[in-house]
């Protein structure tokens, strides 16, 4: 019986997913990571398709998440896998989320300009960062205090670093966070002896990025898999998208040579060649 | 016939009815609409406060999130709730925010309503009113692009200039009352100079010292207590001011022209007579500005720095802080409300917490105001 409501929840709303679709009306939500590849898409989109109504909010991977459960969205954009958790609530709510990997994307590890240090292994950014190691001369910089900077809680950006360089272990008590990647970036910009970690896509000429385990963070790294930090993007919809409808044609824009060039431009690495 | 005329005055059983119930009616809905603010509050505490129970039904709990730092709601395998150094972080901001926007605020609304001619106070007040229309996502803006970077670079001077700044003109009236008080016991002129200029001296030099120790001083982060403090004691003021002063204005012409008469001068008037008549008044103002500096969270959130960390010692401003309310805001996003974690709860507990503390304050002011109008 449960399973046959979960069904007709499903079917009700691929129903109402079909006919908002009908009405040009496309809905996103989530990271601010792929916040950028969202936007550049709709643009994109657009412009060939004039009679489509494309929002996008960027309230971070965890609250993508509920919009999509809520049905707020059609596409909720996670810079990190749906958590078990998620997904349980997601289906207990009538939702099945169907993930669409649309780039990868590297955390880039950055420091001032003004910094020394260029090079950080991965053991040595995770010291950092649960505060076995605080003055950069421990690294090969000047005598100077660390301020370590993080993302927020909330942040999928958050999540993937946690994972990937601190194994899970707490970020250091003293450590600052920060909303965004653009906050992080400027706070590195303005503050000498900071260090924070953004996507690559945020890691342009105002900060200096670390080349992690002897590997610079370049697309190519990034692709190949030498970067340690690297992750997928998604786009997560509910069900699979009707073929040839609006949300299927967005969500499969990173296969199009444009949607790779969309990708590339903004500093992130497209799923195929 | 007499009968008749007033008979067409009273209205007969059914308009009488009609009117009843009409006005019954009347009076039904504008209680209905007075009650909805009184019972979304009454909701919003019951709401509030049952999903936090669930966090301080284990005691625990309970004594981990008051005596504790170890903050680490996200943590699956092994959370924690210590939430010490965040209420830590409160009382940091407020107080220091408080200590720059309560002198600040009376002296301006002393100014406003005593000093200056009451045409260039018809210009400021609405002025400094204009702060408090400033979203407040604009201030931490500026905190972020503006004011962090500002207290890196130059951060050393700055307070030192502050210090130096402040210290000297208070240094000199100290001196003066100093020389001032000797007057009195008939002592000359020469010798109530020297003692003056003694003083001045004798109290100069700490506050010379201490402004060139912090020229010195280097902040490794422009996001940190004070940043959002300074930020927040601007936001408070336009509350503080503009009550204070309505206050003080209020304050009937026959005191202070009692006062004069009495041979009092104008400073003696203003200390001695006005400012202690409108002292609830003030009080009100400082507890509704210190209301506004502990439930802001845009500008805490982007300027405070967000760390979890009492401050080494523990009065360093200059380190991040992280408040109540940046917490709420920062974690609410990915606590599970579907599945209700621990980690959701804990949030509830926090706004508990706030709401109490709000509350709180609004009694305190409610008695204060009442015991001006029972005088």
């Amino acid at each position: 019986m449960k399973t046959y409501n979960t069904i007709k929840k499903i079917a009700i709303t691929a129903a109402a997913l079909a006919a908002t679709s009908l009405m040009a009306n496309i809905s996103i939500d989530g990271s601010t990571t792929v916040g950028p590849i969202a936007k550049a898409f709709a643009e994109y989109y657009k412009e060939s398709n004039p009679d489509v109504n494309i929002t996008i909010s960027e309230s971070g991977s965890g609250n993508g998440v509920k919009s999509l459960m809520n049905g707020s969205c059609q596409i909720a954009t996670l810079s990190r896998f749906m958590k078990v958790n998620e997904f349980k609530s997601c289906v207990e709510k009538g939702v099945l989320p169907v993930a669409h990997t649309v780039a990868y994307d590297g955390l880039a590890v950055i420091v001032n300009p003004q910094n020394k240090v260029s090079a950080l292994s991965t053991k040595q950014i995770a010291d950092i960062y649960t505060g076995k190691i605080t003055n950069w001369k421990e690294v090969g910089g000047d005598d100077a205090k660390i301020v370590v900077i993080s993302r927020d809680t909330n942040s999928g950006t958050y999540e993937t670093f946690n994972e990937l360089v601190l194994k899970k272990a707490p970020v250091v008590h003293g450590a600052e966070y920060v909303g965004s990647n653009g906050q992080a970036r400027s706070r590195v910009n303005s503050t000498k002896y900071a260090v924070a970690y953004v996507g690559l896509g945020f890691a342009d000429s105002t900060v200096k990025a670390l080349s992690v385990d002897s590997v610079l963070p370049t697309p190519s790294t990034v692709a190949t898999g030498k970067y340690p930090i690297a992750r997928p993007l998604y786009m997560f919809t509910n069900g699979s998208p009707k073929m040839g409808g609006h949300v299927f044609n967005f969500v499969t824009l990173c296969l199009t040579p444009e949607g790779r060039e969309i990708i590339s431009d903004l500093g992130f690495i497209p799923v195929c060649k | 016939m007499n009968n008749e005329h007033e008979k067409s005055l009273i209205l007969g059983e059914a308009g009488n009815m009609g009117r009843a119930v009409a006005g019954w009616l009347g009076r039904a809905v504008l209680f209905s609409i007075t009650a909805i603010p009184t019972l979304a509050i009454v909701f919003m505490i019951i709401f509030i406060a049952g999903e936090a129970l669930p966090f301080f039904e284990n005691l625990k709990n309970v004594k981990e999130f008051f005596t504790s730092t170890n903050w680490a709601p996200s943590s699956a395998d092994n959370p924690h709730f210590g939430a010490l150094s965040i209420f830590y972080g409160t009382a940091m901001v407020t107080i220091v925010s408080c200590a720059v926007a309560v002198p600040l605020g009376i002296l301006v609304s002393v100014c406003l309503s005593e000093i200056v001619s009451a045409r260039a106070a018809r210009i400021f007040k609405p002025v400094i009113e204009l702060l408090a229309a400033i979203p407040s996502v604009v201030y931490g803006f500026f905190a972020i692009v503006v004011f962090a970077p500002l207290l890196q670079n130059s951060g050393g001077a700055l307070i030192g200039g502050t210090i130096a700044l402040l210290g000297i003109p208070l240094c000199l009236v100290a001196s003066l009352c100093a020389g001032e008080s000797l007057k009195g016991d008939n002592a000359t002129s020469i010798k109530s100079v020297s003692v003056s200029a003694a003083v001045f001296l004798l109290l100069c030099i700490p506050v010379l010292l201490l402004a060139r120790d912090a020229l010195s001083l280097q902040i490794s982060s422009g996001t940190n207590a004070l940043n959002a403090s300074i930020i927040l004691a601007i936001m408070a003021l336009p509350t503080i001011v503009s009550i204070s002063q309505d206050a003080l204005s209020s304050v009937g012409r026959d005191m202070r022209e009692g006062s004069l008469a009495l041979g009092a001068t104008k400073t003696e008037t203003i200390f001695k007579v006005v400012i202690p008549c409108a002292k609830s008044g003030i009080a009100v103002a400082v507890i509704l500005g210190l209301m506004r500096v502990v439930g802001e969270t845009m500008v805490v959130w982007m300027a405070s720095g967000n760390s979890l960390k009492i401050p080494e010692p523990f009065y360093n401003v200059l380190e991040p802080v992280r408040t109540m309310t940046a917490t709420i805001a920062g974690e609410m996003g990915e606590a599970d409300q579907s599945t209700g974690s621990a980690r959701y709860h804990v949030l509830f507990a926090m706004s508990t917490c706030l709401l109490f503390l709000a509350l709180l304050m609004n009694a305190a002011g409610r008695y204060i105001g009442g015991n001006k109008s029972r005088k």
